[in-house]
Formats: C-alpha cells, sequence, structure tokens
C-alpha cells in the first residue's frame, strides 16, 4: 500500500479511536478540576506539605507556586543525579554536571531533550525517583496552568484562577496515574519490559557479544507518552525493541501522546460553558496534525528513489506511514519521543517535523501546553481579526485590551527569540560548531533543530548533533528554563488580567469563534506568524537543502 | 418685539445633511502642503512615540552612513526609498492633522479678544478685557455684541447666533434657568440683553478645547490604538530578531550579508504600513465625527461607541417628533365625521401650540370644506377664543350666533357637558380608552348649538408620531448586536404602543433621571457598554456614568461637561450615526493591519531567493515573481513597500467602507479584501515595480 494512502488510514483510526476515548477523558478532566471535595490521600497530601486546599490563588500567587515547584524540582534532580554513585540500582552509571544540569532542567520542564545516553547515564534509582516522577509532575504542572488559563476565561469579576498544588496533585493521582497504570499494563502486554535488572552480556550465535540491556522500561515508557515528555529509558528511544516492540506498541504510543491533549479541548468547552469552543479547538489542532502527517508522508515517498520510499533511519517494523504518523505526534505535542531518526528524513520531511514545533506546540500541543499555547494564538487572532468587525477584540466576551495583547504576545514572543538567538550564535561560535556532523545546509538543521526542540519544551532529537558538551548543555538547558517559565508566567497573567473582566454578552456583533472562519483564520495566523519568523532559517536549512 | 415660543426652538432639530461642511481642499493638495509637515517629524523625539517608524528611521540613517562609504547603485536607491518610506509615514499624520488645521483657523477668528461688560457685586458694570474673566463673573451681553466666554444664563432670554461653532445660520434660543441655558462664548447675541454666569477660565473654553481637538493637539492614543502599537511593536521585535539572526546563519552557509539588504529586509517585514497609518487613522476617525458636527472629547469615546451594545434613546425628539400631533378623529353616538372635523377645525383655530395647528391642518387635510373662516375673520364677526387654561383644561371659541365649541381633557369635557345641562355620549368612555390603549393622547371635542344643551361630538387621536426610517434603523442597529430603549416620560401603555410602532427593543416608561442612571448601571454590570444623548442638567450623572454620553449643544453646561462628547446640531438620533463611525474606526485598523502582515508573504518570496541565491542557487524555484536580478528584487520591495503607504493614505483617513451588517458577515468581507488582497496585491506590485526598477542601470 502507498505510505500516503497507509497514513491517511493511520489517520483515520487514530482519529476514530481518539473520538471514543477523548470524549469520557475529557468529561473526567472537568469533573477534576471542579471537583469539591479531596480525596483522602490527597488531604493527606496537603497536610504534609502544609498547603491549604480550600484557599485559592491570584495568578501572582499561581506562577509563584509553578516556578518555585519548578525550581525546587530541578535541584533535587540535579542532586540527584549527581550523587546517583552513592544510590543502590544505579549500575555504576554518572553524568557530569553540566550534562545533568541539563537533564535535571529537561525533565523538570517536560523537555526531556536527553544530552545523555539512557544507557550510560541514569541507573534506575535516577529512572524511578527522578525522572519518572518528574515525567509525572511536570505533565501535571502543564495542564494545571491551562486549567488555570480556562479558569481565567471561565470566571468574571474574579480574583482567583485556582490553587495550583490541588490542582497539580488532582492532575497526577487523578488523571495521569490511573491511565499510566492501564496503559503500563498494555504496553507490558504488547512486549515492553519491566525489569530491575543489570545488562547481560551474552554471546551470539555468531560469537559476537551482545548486551542485553533490563529495567523498569514500561513504567517509565507510558508516562513518557502520556505525559507528552519523551525521554526514553534507552538512548535509540521508541525505536528501541524493548520501548517499543511492534506496530500495535507504536500506535498505543501513539494513542497516548495524543489523548490528554485533545480531551483537554472538551475540559475548555465543559469548563467555560460552550462546548462548540472547544471542538473548535480540537478540529484546528487535529487539521494541523493530519496536515502536517500527509506532507511529511509525501514527502518521504516524493523523495525516495525507491518504491517503498525512503527507509533510512526508519524501523522496519513501522514503515513509512507509522514512522511519520509517530513522528507527527511527538513533534507535534512536546513529547521529543522518536521511533525513527529525523536526521534521516528527506530535507522537507525533516523541516516539517521541525515546523511542528515552531507552530508553537499546538498540533496538538503537550498536555496542556498545548491548550494554553492555542488559546494564546487565539487571542492574537482574535485581536487582528476581531477588529475588523468594529468592535474591540473579545474572546468569549472578555476584551482583549493592553493587558491581554502584552501578555499574550509576550508569551508568544519568548520560543522564536531563544531559538533565533541561541542559534544564530551557535552556528558561529567554534565550540557549538564542531559539535554538528553534517556540514553545510543539514547541518543549519541539525542546529536549529536543538534549539527549536528546547525552546519548545519538546526534547525530539534530531540526532547528528552531539549536544553532550558544556556550551550546548548550558544554552539548551537555559532554553527550556525559559521557555517553559516565561510562557506559563505569562499566560497565567493573561488568565489573571481575564479573570477579572466582566463578562460582555455575546450579540450579533460580536465575532463568533467557534465557527470554520475562525477555525481557518486561526490555522492561518498560526501558520503565518511562525512562517513569518523562522522562513528566512528554514530557507537556509531544510528547504535550500531540499531545492539543492 | 415678540420672542419665539420655547416651543419653536424645541422644534428646531437640524437636518443633518442641511449642514454640509465647507468644501476641502484635494487629498492631494493638502498632502503637498503638509510635506513640510512631515519633513519636520522626522525629528527622532516625535518619532520614538511610534515605534514602527522609528525603526525604519534608524535603518535609514545606517543605510545613509552605509552607502556614503560605499556608495552603489543599488545601495543609494535603497537609502533614498527608506528615506522616502519615513517621510511617507509622516505624511499621512501629517495630512491628518492639516485637515483639523483649516476647521481650527476658522474656529480661531471667533476667539477674538471681546470686551466683557462684568457686573460687579452692587450691580454696576465695568468694561473688562475678555482674557481677564474668571469663573463665577457676572456679565451683561446684549443684541450684537459677542459673548466673551462660556457661561450659564442666569437673566433674561434672547436668540443667539451659534453658526461659529454649529455652522448652522438659524439662531437659537438661549433663557435662564432651564435646559437651555447655557451659552458658548465667541457667539453673538442677536437680540435682546442676557446676563451671563460664566463657567470656564480664559483658555479653557469650548472653543478652546474644540481647536485642541480638531488640531489634535491634545490628541492621546486611545486604548485599543495602544494594545495595536504594542503587538506591532511585538512583531517589529521578532523580525528585529530574525533578521539579526540570519546574518550568522548567512556566514555560516558562506555568505556574508550586506548590511544595506539586511536593512532592506527588516523595513519591509517589519508592519510599516500600519505603524505608519495608525496614528492617522485616529486623528481621521475624530475628523468624520467633527464633520457631522459632534466633538468628541476623547478618542477613547469613539472607540467606545464602536463597542456600544445598549443605545438609550429620549422618546422626544429623538424616536418622534417632540410634539403629539392629529392622526385620527371618532365620532361618538350620533355625530358626523364632518361634524366633529369642523368642530375640532373651529375650537383648534386660535390655539397657536403645535398640538392645536396640528388638528387644524389635519381638518383641512381630511378634506374638511364649507364655511372655512379664518381666526381673524371669526374675531371681527365678534367671536370670542376661550384660552386654554391649568384650571378649565379646556379651550375652544363661542361663536357670535350663540353656539359654542370646546375641546379638551375628557374629564373636563363632561364636567362642561354636564353643568350645562347636557348628557353624556355613551360610547365616548370606550372611544377614549381605545386611544390611550394605542399609546394616544384623547381630546374630547363638545359643541353646543344655541338654546340647545351641549353634546359630545367626538374624540380627536392625538399621537406621537414616529419618525420615518426609525424602525429601519433599529433593525439595522439589531443586525449589529446594539439594543435600543426607549426612554419616556410617558406612563407604561402609551410608552408599550410607541416602542411597538418604532421597533425599539425595550422602553422604560415614567423614567426618572434615578431610573435611567439605574439601567445604565445594571447594563453595564452585565459587561454592556451603553450610549445616550441628554441635555438636561438632570441627565448630566446619566451621561458621565455612560460609556459614551452624547450632549446636546443647546443643553446645560452641567450636561456637556458630564458627556464625552457634545452634538453641535443637538440630534440626538446621530447616536446612530456616531456608533457607526466608531465601528468604522475600528475596522479601518483591523484591516490595515491585517493587510500589513498579509504582504510580508510576497516580501519573503521576494527577497530571501535573492538573498542566497548565489550560495543556493536551488532557492531560485522560490523566487515565483521571476523578479529581474537580486538587486531589483530586493530594491522593488523597498519600494514597493513606500508606495504602498501613499496609496493607502486615502482609505485610512476615508475609512474602510463599512456596511451595518453581523459581524461574520463583516468579517468574511474585510477578510477577502485586506487579508486575501493583501496576500496577492504586493505579488503583482512588486512584480510591476521590478521591470521598471530593471531597467536602471547598475541593478541588473
Amino acid at each position: 500500500m502507498h505510505p500516503v494512502l497507509q497514513t491517511v488510514l493511520g489517520l483515520g483510526l487514530i482519529g476514530v479511536i481518539l473520538l471514543v476515548v477523548c470524549r469520557p477523558l475529557g468529561t473526567w478532566l472537568y469533573r477534576v478540576f471542579t471537583d469539591d471535595k479531596h480525596w483522602r490521600v490527597e488531604r493527606l497530601i496537603y497536610r504534609t506539605a502544609g498547603v491549604n486546599p480550600d484557599s485559592e490563588q491570584r495568578w501572582t500567587r499561581y506562577a509563584v507556586s509553578v516556578v518555585a515547584f519548578g525550581v525546587a524540582s530541578v535541584a533535587f534532580l540535579w542532586l540527584l543525579i549527581l550523587v546517583q554513585g552513592w544510590l543502590p540500582w544505579s549500575l555504576g552509571r554518572s553524568q557530569n554536571w553540566h550534562t545533568a544540569l541539563n537533564t535535571a532542567i529537561s525533565f523538570t520542564t517536560n523537555t526531556n531533550w536527553q544530552s545523555y545516553a539512557g544507557e550510560v547515564g541514569a541507573g534506575h534509582t535516577v529512572q524511578m525517583v527522578g525522572l519518572t516522577v518528574q515525567n509525572f509532575v511536570s505533565a501535571a504542572t502543564g495542564i494545571a496552568v491551562a486549567i488555570a488559563l480556562v479558569r481565567g476565561l471561565a470566571r468574571a469579576t474574579a480574583q482567583a484562577i485556582g490553587n495550583f498544588w490541588v490542582d497539580l496533585t488532582r492532575a497526577s493521582l487523578r488523571v495521569l496515574l490511573p491511565i499510566a497504570v492501564v496503559g503500563g499494563i498494555l504496553l507490558m502486554l504488547g512486549g515492553v519490559i519491566q525489569n530491575l535488572a543489570s545488562p547481560t552480556v551474552i554471546t551470539t550465535l555468531t560469537g559476537g557479544e551482545q548486551t542485553i540491556q533490563g529495567g523498569p522500561v514500561a513504567s517509565q515508557e507510558v508516562i513518557k507518552l502520556l505525559g507528552t515528555n519523551g525521554g526514553g529509558f534507552f538512548n535509540a528511544n521508541s525505536a528501541h525493541p524493548f520501548e517499543n516492540p511492534t506496530a500495535w506498541t507504536n500506535l498505543l504510543e501513539i494513542l497516548l501522546v495524543l489523548i490528554i491533549p485533545f480531551a483537554l479541548t472538551r475540559t475548555y468547552g465543559l469548563m467555560i460553558g460552550d462546548r462548540r469552543q472547544g471542538r473548535l479547538v480540537a478540529i484546528v489542532m487535529g487539521t494541523l496534525f493530519a496536515g502536517a502527517a500527509l506532507l511529511t508522508a509525501w514527502a518521504e515517498t516524493a523523495a525516495a528513489t525507491l518504491q517503498t520510499g525512503s527507509m533510512e533511519g526508519k524501523e522496519q517494523r513501522f514503515g513509512i506511514a507509522w514512522s511519520v504518523l509517530f513522528g507527527t505526534a511527538t513533534t507535534g505535542t512536546s513529547t521529543g519521543a522518536v521511533n525513527s531518526m529525523h536526521e534521516s528524513y528527506s530535507p522537507l520531511g525533516g523541516g516539517l517535523l521541525m515546523l511542528n514545533m515552531m507552530l508553537g506546540e499546538v498540533s496538538p500541543g503537550g498536555v496542556g501546553t498545548g491548550l494554553y499555547g492555542i488559546l494564546v494564538m487565539a487571542i492574537i487572532t482574535v485581536f487582528l481579526s476581531g477588529l475588523m468587525v468594529g468592535r474591540t477584540p473579545e474572546l468569549l466576551g472578555k476584551t482583549i485590551g493592553r493587558r491581554e495583547i502584552t501578555y499574550a504576545a509576550l508569551a508568544s514572543i519568548v520560543m522564536p527569540a531563544l531559538v533565533l538567538t541561541f542559534t544564530a550564535i551557535s552556528l558561529v561560535l567554534p565550540t557549538a560548531r564542531d559539535a554538528l556532523l553534517a556540514s553545510g545546509p543539514h547541518g543549519l538543521s541539525e542546529m536549529l533543530y536543538a534549539f527549536t526542540s528546547a525552546s519548545n519544551n519538546n526534547g525530539s532529537a534530531f540526532a547528528g548533533l552531539s549536544a553532550d558538551q558544556p556550551w550546548l548543555n548550558l544554552t539548551l538547558g537555559l532554553c527550556m528554563f525559559v521557555a517553559r517559565f516565561a510562557i506559563i508566567t505569562f499566560t497565567l497573567a493573561l488568565a489573571g488580567s481575564l479573570a477579572e473582566q466582566h463578562r460582555r454578552p455575546a450579540t450579533a456583533g460580536t465575532m463568533p469563534t467557534h465557527t470554520p472562519l475562525f477555525g481557518v483564520l486561526l490555522i492561518g495566523i498560526i501558520i503565518v506568524l511562525a512562517g513569518l519568523t523562522f522562513f528566512p532559517a528554514l530557507a537556509l536549512g531544510p528547504i535550500a537543502e531540499a531545492l539543492s | 418685539m415678540t420672542l419665539p415660543t420655547t416651543q419653536a426652538a424645541d422644534s428646531h432639530v437640524p437636518d443633518k445633511y442641511s449642514n454640509p461642511a465647507p468644501p476641502r481642499p484635494s487629498l492631494a493638495r493638502t498632502a503637498w502642503a503638509s510635506l513640510p509637515q512631515a519633513l519636520t517629524k522626522l525629528d527622532p523625539r516625535h518619532l520614538v512615540r511610534q515605534p514602527v517608524v522609528f525603526v525604519v528611521w534608524i535603518g535609514s540613517v545606517l543605510t545613509t552612513i552605509l552607502s556614503i562609504i560605499h556608495p552603489t547603485a543599488f545601495s543609494i536607491s535603497v537609502t533614498l526609498w527608506l528615506w522616502a518610506t519615513t517621510i511617507f509615514a509622516n505624511l499621512a499624520e501629517a495630512v491628518a492633522e492639516g485637515r483639523g488645521k483649516a476647521q481650527a483657523a476658522t474656529l480661531r477668528q471667533t476667539r477674538v479678544d471681546t470686551v466683557a461688560r462684568r457686573l460687579t457685586d452692587d450691580d454696576r458694570e465695568e468694561q473688562v478685557s475678555g482674557q481677564d474673566l474668571r469663573v463665577g463673573d457676572r456679565v451683561v451681553v446684549e443684541a450684537g455684541q459677542i459673548i466673551p466666554g462660556d457661561g450659564d444664563v442666569i437673566d433674561g432670554v434672547a436668540t443667539v447666533d451659534e453658526s461659529a461653532i454649529t455652522g448652522e445660520s438659524a439662531p437659537v434660543i438661549r433663557e435662564s434657568g432651564g435646559d437651555r441655558c447655557a451659552v458658548t462664548g465667541g457667539t453673538t447675541v442677536l437680540s435682546d440683553r442676557i446676563v451671563v454666569r460664566i463657567t470656564s477660565k480664559p483658555g479653557e473654553t469650548f472653543i478652546d478645547r474644540m481647536i485642541a481637538l480638531v488640531e489634535g493637539a491634545a490628541r492621546q492614543k486611545t486604548p485599543n490604538e495602544i494594545a495595536l502599537s504594542i503587538l506591532l511593536v511585538v512583531l517589529t521585535l521578532i523580525f528585529v530578531l530574525a533578521v539579526m539572526a540570519l546574518q550568522p546563519m548567512a556566514i555560516y552557509s558562506g555568505q556574508r550579508l550586506e548590511l544595506v539588504v539586511l536593512v532592506a529586509l527588516l523595513v519591509c517585514l517589519i508592519p510599516t504600513t500600519i505603524g505608519a497609518l495608525l496614528s492617522a487613522i485616529g486623528i481621521a476617525g475624530m475628523d468624520r465625527l467633527v464633520q457631522r458636527n459632534v466633538l468628541a472629547m476623547s478618542g477613547r469615546a469613539v472607540e467606545a461607541a464602536g463597542d456600544v451594545s445598549t443605545l438609550l434613546l429620549d422618546k422626544t425628539g429623538t424616536i418622534t417628533y417632540g410634539n403629539r400631533r392629529a392622526a385620527d378623529v371618532l365620532p361618538v353616538s350620533a355625530a358626523t365625521r364632518a361634524e366633529l372635523l369642523h368642530a375640532a377645525y373651529l375650537s383648534s383655530l386660535a390655539d397657536e401650540t403645535p398640538e392645536g395647528r396640528s388638528i387644524v391642518d389635519y381638518a383641512l387635510a381630511e378634506g374638511l370644506s364649507g364655511d372655512l373662516a379664518s381666526a381673524p375673520d371669526l374675531v371681527r364677526d365678534g367671536a370670542e377664543f376661550v384660552p386654554f387654561t391649568a384650571q378649565t383644561r379646556m379651550s375652544g371659541v363661542d361663536l357670535a350666533d350663540g353656539s359654542r365649541v370646546r375641546k379638551g381633557a375628557g374629564s373636563a369635557v363632561a364636567a362642561w357637558v354636564h353643568a350645562e345641562g347636557g348628557h353624556m355620549a355613551h360610547d365616548i368612555d370606550d372611544k377614549v380608552a381605545q386611544i390611550s390603549r394605542a399609546g394616544g393622547t384623547p381630546l374630547v371635542v363638545a359643541a353646543q348649538e344655541p338654546g340647545m344643551p351641549p353634546r359630545q361630538l367626538g374624540v380627536i387621536f392625538l399621537k406621537d408620531v414616529v419618525k420615518p426610517g426609525m424602525r429601519e434603523r433599529f433593525d439595522q442597529l439589531r443586525a449589529l448586536g446594539i439594543r435600543t430603549v426607549m426612554i419616556t416620560g410617558d406612563n407604561p401603555l402609551t410608552a408599550a404602543a410607541i416602542a411597538e410602532e418604532a421597533g425599539v427593543d425595550d422602553f422604560l416608561a415614567e423614567a426618572t433621571p434615578e431610573d435611567k442612571m439605574r439601567l445604565i448601571k445594571a447594563e453595564q454590570a452585565g459587561g454592556r457598554l451603553v450610549a445616550m444623548a441628554g441635555d438636561g442638567t438632570n441627565d448630566a450623572p446619566a451621561l458621565a456614568q455612560a460609556d459614551v454620553g452624547v450632549a446636546m449643544n443647546t443643553g446645560t453646561s452641567a450636561a456637556k461637561e458630564a458627556g464625552n462628547m457634545v452634538d453641535l446640531d443637538s440630534d440626538p438620533t446621530k447616536l446612530i450615526d456616531i456608533v457607526g463611525i466608531g465601528k468604522q474606526l475600528l475596522i479601518t485598523r483591523g484591516a490595515l493591519t491585517t493587510f500589513s502582515i498579509a504582504n510580508d508573504i510576497a516580501k519573503y518570496f521576494a527577497i530571501i531567493p535573492a538573498m542566497f541565491v548565489t550560495v543556493f542557487p536551488g532557492l531560485a524555484a522560490l523566487n515565483i515573481m521571476r523578479l529581474h536580478s537580486p538587486s531589483s528584487a530586493m530594491l522593488s520591495a523597498v519600494i514597493f513597500n513606500a508606495l504602498i503607504i501613499v496609496a493607502l493614505i486615502p482609505l485610512s483617513l476615508k475609512g474602510v467602507a463599512y456596511r451595518p451588517l453581523a459581524a461574520s458577515a463583516l468579517l468574511r468581507r474585510n477578510l477577502l479584501v485586506y487579508g486575501v488582497g493583501g496576500l496577492i496585491a504586493p505579488f503583482i506590485g512588486i512584480k510591476l515595480i521590478d521591470l521598471v526598477v530593471s531597467l536602471i542601470p547598475g541593478l541588473a
């Protein structure tokens, strides 16, 4: 079957399953974040942490809580990695200080960029106590911020936008954990390993030596995907047969990546009391996703000389279509997992995967981050187009005035600013240039991809870049940290100023934001803004390579 | 001399089109005249306020230096066009301001120094200069004199020529007390003598403020303008970063770019079009209001007008003609219609009230014939007219032959008929009730033949006449999502009937100023912006509370002070136009922003392949316009970028075509014109310019 046709069918299959799963999940998420009661175990956590779960926070307090939690997590994780030599089940693995710092920031910010190779950099203890825990709470943080922004839109003349500690706890315990348990078991049934074994060295039939890795893979694999994290247990990530053994686990992994981002659009619709709005956001996300997947599949077949398409860097058990779908799902969701080597894609295919990130991770984006990312874009869209109906622009009855547009614009400028600045500097800095495997446009793509991935908290690696060196570890770490927490802070400021406002009732004079026209407009603005920002860079990288 | 009654002044509602502004000089001429002004605006201290234009200015300075150091045909051409871009950007603002200047000059002429006759505490007169007047001073103004400052009439009544500020030649009545006591400095008293208490300091008078407003000197950026500016600054910042990051990438790729090229790219990408036209759009919006004889005290109010979702309209004078008119007559018992018409005619002959005149007009229009003597004829023949008094609540006539006619309130006429020994018509109460239900005022007519008991002939249906075309305008407003609420002192029954007839969405009957205030606050609490018009002192709190409060120029100083707009024509229906102008202002801004951003796509296709085609020949595939050479491509983009500003100046001043449509229809239409248009136009424009530019030697 032709890979593009296979991709179309794959998209259809994924779409149908998401339709079935995301409805109840979105409703569940809605209940979780509007529930007045606390679970007993949650109350225990609040009491231990000294948090009053019934007092809500203003946006400033909420933001301080998020950032403080992030900084504390980075510090803890950095320390844990540095001292792992003294901890049990560490298998003698270690990282130097800057790699460890990069790793600590990376997992805390839901990026999961890995400068280290899993097999040599992280023992079982760090994987379980450090990385997997962050895989949960960093994802929960993203959900919390998205919910806070939606509360800002849903509430009127309110000061508070929720309580971060409550949102964090509920997202972890009530959402991520149960799904992870089910998903983990399904993965194990599919053949993903789960043990605490040390590497076993065997002699193969031909007489060579082979190291068979062990480890608690399934438990980390499920949250790696569910929380749109992406940090692989092994260096080969989801291309590794112990992480992603079959076509079925591959489908399951794609679904795990997509369910929460899509389900949150329903939660959004329910919380603001207008499901049409949520549906439109989901359609916009889905259109961007499907469009990117189809274009990439086309690029991978059109670029190939073989009838079967370009299989370089792809696993035989997945083929082009399911590699492309996995690649699109992970680059579009800030997951950063790979089941094929993006470096080996055709220039345009690799460029499209990069473009998925450059859109600002909104197709459908990471858990929570996708929703708040697209709502920020919706605010910019409403502002630009809303004027054209002759009223001060508004979204869901909230006026987009000076403060709102400032926060939205700042939130959307952080990522391009980081990507462009650090890519440019690194390309002329000899230490950084030496890390490139390729030269010419492809080398530029390697560097651009790395900073795009870090600044979008994606973590996906293009491969080819030897990132484990002080300059790249530190600048990529900086990009991850600033992108994550600056954008969250601006988003929460936006939530705060939206919550304070009255709600203006919708009239015939209000621009509707649930119509196909608005959807087209939103997609247009997302693509045009990313295109205008990154076109010169893309022209010198993937486009130049493709046209040469 | 006879003074026109207040009624006459009341009916003075000028048609808004009867007073066209003096013909304006053509745009091209204004632009030419504004050119020196535009050049003085090149001062960086001024430009800093327009960040986008400021970036262009920095770029122009930079390329100037570069082309002095290393002059090439390309660098000199780019430099010249960058300066042209900066000047064009300032020209837009200068032209917009220039249009106001002419108006201000006319107003200034009225501000000649007047000699005021100030009253001392013991009521003696002293001559002082108008400039020395203080708030609270009392001055005397007589026929032929100019009122020395803004104030309220505290004694007397006079006709005043306010054409200096309104452009309306018909004189208006100003009298002490009531809602028509405010006078404006610089206007001329035509008759009689008034005493005015000064309410504003010299230099802060209404005319001074008007001058500042039309000149744009007092202009402050409006909230939405600030928000848009912020977005433009952020966009500019992104493009500055993108262009700055390009050089290292270019060096990596093996081609160091010339600085001139980078500046050219940056200027093409940043939103220069909307950045240049933004303030002109704002000034022009205010100017459009001035053209309609409305003064907005702040740009904020104009913007708010576009957002209004509830319109409070006074019934009298706005929705209906101020006066009730005879609309029908209903005969009772055995009386005939002709008989009733004749009696109604006779009883109203001497009645000079508008209602009375309307009854005469109605009777004649209904084909009343026969003995149609005029009032003086009847008086000469010995008839005696009985005027309306508050006690009798009736008026009428006693004819020479002894027959008598009376008309008046039902109960009063009934009492008269009864007292004179007549009988009640059996169906009179039905008819009276029927008229009341229909929102009319019933006037009962009774007549007495000589020697006979009087009998009731019927009822005149006096009706508030809704101005023609109101229903259509309200329908339009409804399509825009604006709710109209009619405010009236009438009882709920009458109010409901008129509301129904006029097609308003809601009404507030038996409204007191407090009710009005409560209604505004309730609407605002629901997140709706409210617009209203008012003139009386008791309207002042509501005018201040409303988001758009339009005070009538005939109104009191308190009302004018409280509102954020003043309508010089005192036409409350203009509220509807004001809303339209507010919307048009916002649409123009949005349309040009969209256009500006959409333009960038074509510019990338012109410039990026031109920049790198030497290192990556494959990029020539992106040169979809097939531009002549890299230099001509870049220069053409720069020239297009400059010329599009000039091309759009007229649009920014006139405002984009605005039709009252629902939001989604408006969006679709404007998106098609300015979004898709903005995408396509530069591809064509740059190609055409390139055809010309490629002829320049040294660029090939």
